[in-house]
């Protein structure tokens, strides 16, 4: 098998954990991972706090007086003025920081879901097909992995976020090729016991071709798992989009990001501090928030915990 | 066990091949060139760069030169610091960028072992509690906001450390790099000792040493720790490639002579040879630390043979 | 004869989230040199708990109360750096499942001699080659080979003479086994057996047998304890109870085990499941199972007492009791 090192078995350890733990219970996995999440408070209340900037991102720019590129030319560099509407100040070009801020929070969401939307279809498919076929295909498909996880994968993707320009929906892609890892060996954890359930037998026997097994009785199964990784992977990809940013690879003017919006802030952070202040605030109580949950979410899955 | 290393280190060549291959078809099917300055050069002179260069011949062919040089040790020259070669550019900044990178990796480790191995021995109690909240906070920090988070406090307001810059030997010029990336990596390798000291505890064979009145030192030091670092030893090479990764950020923040300030210009200006030889560089160090890893992870669990 | 354990109104308690849990409660016996005890109930009858609270090896949340004398010393509420002058010389204990006792990244020499050095102050060199005798003795071929060896590369058999050897290392007054042949083959399980009887009279070591298996209490023990819901409910030699039980519970396990029950032509098992502990019935927590249960039952709980003969039961049924009567 792939990892001569055992590596895999640690990271599927997992995966196998929820199979033997699923099956004399006859309750569904994500129900009751669920409800013990719910009894979780510190997940509960990051759940809560993070809706609520996801609301704060999307519909708090139309609940204010200034756009996020609206320059105001009597108000440049100033600190938070309730009068005029500029309620977290303003840049050096005299643009309102809340509505940047809420449009950079934005911005890191939407790279952040569909980064992971492209991590998940890529990780899915090929754990999959690694899982369903086995033997010698797994094996070398799995020792790939093995070496990719090794890779500078950072290096490749300011490679192509520089050579592609600055367009945004590369840079989604490119952040998503750079997390299916992980993805691709639970899914082939799973895969590895789903295929020997009967229906999947079934299946086959009914002559059924493998794709069609795939994509018919084995991805259907591994909904519960990969919802929960997905999650795990979200904060993941929003340090990565905020660090690309942060060079100066992110999205371009004047459109912007949280680590777009840290990078103009962390320079002039002494004499400007509200420029750095609020969408460090925002970054980081997105992403405690969401570790929180992805916590919760592991030990609401976790036997050895309880 | 030598022909394992061997093998490990064939299997991983052909990836090298691939990603070398990859990288070096991206970067010139992409539109630009290294000679697109913001001053037009005459045509002449331009032709004579690219032949200088090889950058008139076919691609196929341009790509059997460059892996024919790299075969034998050559990574080409700079195509924009025209003086230096690549081997040149990269024995100037790769040395500090690896110093600086290792400190942080043996620090972050240590630490990270140390803070996740006590957390998990007074589990639900204060210490435990301090501990997850520091490491909660390494995690979810990104290292560029505490690098400038650090840089004012400590650099500016206090006046500590210097909050930027390199003197040749000076120590406290390292200390707040080092922390800044040092503290991510601590944080992962904590919440993963914590959790298998935890699990490790709580086996049967822990029971059984309890029961030979062994005493707690004894119990940690010869059954506990071996079996509970063999989920964290399989995560120091992935941590090592974040930590370089890391280090691109903290050169820039605190202007640091390393190899990461020339990678992003060198990206951006279409510095072919420069972007390829770093790049594998970085592969190179990144899979032979994977391969000491495994070799670790060996020695620390029989159960795995060089088959 | 001499005692070398005696334990007096020793209780396990487990502290919940919002509940408590008494696995063991009002818990008495004496243990005598060189004697072998067995100690029998179904899972969840605290038996291994009150050893394992005899050990100072409680789960965090369990506490222990009463007293656990050996000689002069009570073990019961005693440091763990205290404790650990006496596990592991004068009171060792085997366990239940030798694939996961034994440490996986040491070798059997160094988990074997580390006791040797810890209670005796051998050096390596002594400590190894008194461990290898020790292998030897308990049947294991080739021991200096095995004991360069690591646990996985051991069979499960083995892996158990392993522990047995282990444990009488600093041949200890006292020797605990938990279920010490349930994870084995039934053709191992016998010679293992053997083994015990033989290195307990040897080294003179009291035997605490913890089963729910009487075949193996039958040709073993001297005495036997049965336990139900946390409680000793009958006491006595094990031929008395084997041929004349008094409590309905230990008629009922009788009849479950094959080769006993086979003169009655048919097993019986034991009808319904061991209680929860958190919501044992009222009066005896046995009647919602037994067969001779009369309404007194329901209200009162039976004390363990006398039964004359030097045995105890705790029931207050005194009628004759035949198979195929329980439940």
């Amino acid at each position: 098998m792939a990892g001569v090192t055992g590596k895999d078995a640690v990271l599927t350890a997992y995966a196998q954990k929820l199979e033997t733990l699923d099956a004399p219970k006859g309750r569904s996995l994500t129900q009751d991972a669920m409800r013990r999440l719910v009894r979780n408070k510190a997940a509960v209340l990051s759940l809560f706090v993070v809706g609520f900037i996801v609301v704060f991102a999307f519909v708090g720019p139309y609940l204010l007086p200034w756009a996020y590129d609206k320059i105001d030319w009597s108000a440049i560099r100033k600190p938070p003025n309730f009068e005029a509407g500029h309620y977290a100040g303003t840049d050096q070009n005299g643009r309102d920081m809340l509505a940047r801020i809420m449009q950079g929070t934005q911005m890191s969401l939407i790279v952040a879901l569909v980064a992971t939307m492209v991590s998940v279809f890529i990780g899915v498919i090929y754990g999959a097909v690694a899982g369903y076929f086995g033997g010698k295909v797994d094996a070398v498909m799995m020792r790939f992995v093995d070496i990719m996880y090794a890779l500078p994968y950072i290096l490749f993707v300011i490679i192509l976020v520089v050579i592609f320009g600055r367009n945004p929906v590369l840079l989604f892609v490119g952040i998503g090729c750079l997390e299916w890892l992980t993805m691709a060996r639970i899914v082939r954890g799973q895969t590895l016991s789903i295929k020997e359930r009967e229906f999947v037998e079934a299946a086959k026997a009914g002559g059924a071709k493998p794709w069609t097994i795939i994509i018919r009785h084995i991805v259907p199964n591994l909904t519960g798992p990969v919802v929960i990784y997905a999650t795990l992977t979200i904060p993941e990809i929003i340090l990565t989009e905020s660090f690309l940013s942060y060079l100066g690879l992110g999205v371009q003017e004047p459109q912007t990001s949280l680590g777009t919006l840290i990078s103009f802030g962390s320079p002039v952070a002494e004499t400007l501090p509200w420029m750095l202040i609020g969408p460090a605030v925002v970054l980081v109580s997105l992403l405690l928030c969401l570790t929180y949950i992805g916590d919760g979410l592991r030990d609401a899955l976790d036997p050895k915990d309880r | 066990m030598f022909g394992y290393a061997i093998r490990r280190v064939l299997s991983a060549l052909p990836v090298v091949l691939i990603a070398v291959t990859a990288c070096f078809f991206i970067l010139r099917l992409a539109p630009g060139g290294p000679f697109d300055g913001e001053r037009a050069l005459p045509p002449e002179t331009l032709a004579n760069l690219r032949a200088h260069y090889n950058l008139d011949l076919p691609l196929i062919q341009q790509y059997g030169i460059y892996v024919g040089r790299l075969l034998q040790g050559d990574f080409g020259p700079s195509m924009v610091y025209n003086d230096f070669t690549v081997a040149q550019m990269l024995w100037i900044g790769l040395p500090f960028t690896l110093m600086l990178g290792f400190t942080a990796f043996v620090v972050g480790t240590v630490a990270g072992l140390v803070a996740g191995s006590l957390s998990a021995v007074n589990q639900n109690k204060l210490p435990d509690y301090v501990l997850v909240m520091l490491v909660m906070v390494g995690l979810v920090v990104p290292n560029f906001l505490m690098a400038s988070i650090l840089q004012l406090v400590f650099g500016v307001y206090l006046d500590w450390f210097p909050a930027g810059g390199w003197k040749p030997g000076s120590l406290q010029h390292l200390v707040l790099p080092v922390i800044v990336l040092a503290l991510p990596h601590a944080g992962r390798t904590a919440r993963l000792m914590r959790g298998s000291m935890i699990e490790v505890l709580g086996t049967n064979y822990v029971r059984t040493a309890r029961s030979k009145g062994l005493g707690t030192r004894l119990i940690l030091a010869r059954h506990a720790i071996k079996p509970a670092l063999l989920p964290v030893v399989s995560y120091l090479g992935p941590g090592l490639s974040y930590l370089l990764t890391g280090s691109l950020v903290v050169e820039q923040v605190f202007a640091l002579p390393g190899i990461g300030k020339y990678f992003i210009s060198a990206a951006l200006n279409r510095d072919y040879g420069l972007v390829l030889g770093t790049t594998i560089l970085y592969m190179l160090i990144i899979l032979a630390v994977n391969l000491l890893v495994d070799i670790l992870y060996a020695w620390l669990d029989p159960k795995v043979r060089y088959d | 004869m001499k005692q070398v354990l005696s334990v007096e109104d020793m209780s396990v308690t487990f502290a919940l989230h919002e509940s408590e849990v008494h696995a063991v409660r009002e818990m008495n016996f004496t243990l005598a040199e060189g004697e072998t005890l067995a100690v029998v109930g179904e899972s969840g009858s605290g038996k291994s708990q009150a050893f394992l609270a005899i050990m100072g090896l409680l789960a965090k949340n369990g506490t222990a109360g009463g007293r656990a004398m050996m000689g002069d010393i009570n073990l019961i509420g005693m440091a763990p750096s205290q404790l650990d002058l006496y596990r592991g010389k004068d009171i060792a204990m085997i366990f239940q499942d030798p694939m996961t006792s034994l440490n996986p990244t040491l070798k059997v020499k160094t988990q074997l001699g580390e006791v040797l050095v810890k209670h005796r102050g051998f050096d390596k060199q002594a400590a190894l080659k008194t461990a290898i005798e020790m292998l030897e003795r308990v049947g294991i071929p080739e021991p200096v080979k095995r004991a360069n060896a690591y646990p996985h590369e051991l069979s499960g058999g083995m892996r158990q003479r392993v522990m047995i050897a282990m444990a009488l290392l600093c041949q200890p007054k006292i020797l605990i086994a938990d279920e010490p042949t349930t994870a084995l083959d039934v053709t191992v399980q016998a010679q293992m057996l053997d083994l015990f009887k033989t290195l307990t009279q040897d080294f003179g070591t009291s035997l605490v047998l913890i089963t729910h298996d009487l075949g193996v209490v039958a040709g073993v023990a001297d005495r036997m304890m049965v336990m139900y819901g946390g409680r000793a409910v009958e006491k006595g030699r094990v031929d008395d109870l084997f041929y004349d039980p008094r409590h309905p519970y230990t008629l009922g396990l009788l009849h479950s085990t094959p080769h006993i029950a086979k003169r009655a032509a048919r097993l019986d098992p034991i009808q319904g499941l061991p209680p929860s502990l958190e919501h044992l019935p009222k009066g005896c927590s046995f009647n919602p199972r037994c067969a001779f249960a009369f309404d007194r039952c329901l209200e009162q709980r039976p004390p363990l007492t006398d039964a004359g003969d030097g045995r105890q039961k705790a029931c207050f049924y005194e009628g004759p009791m035949a198979y195929g009567q329980v439940a």
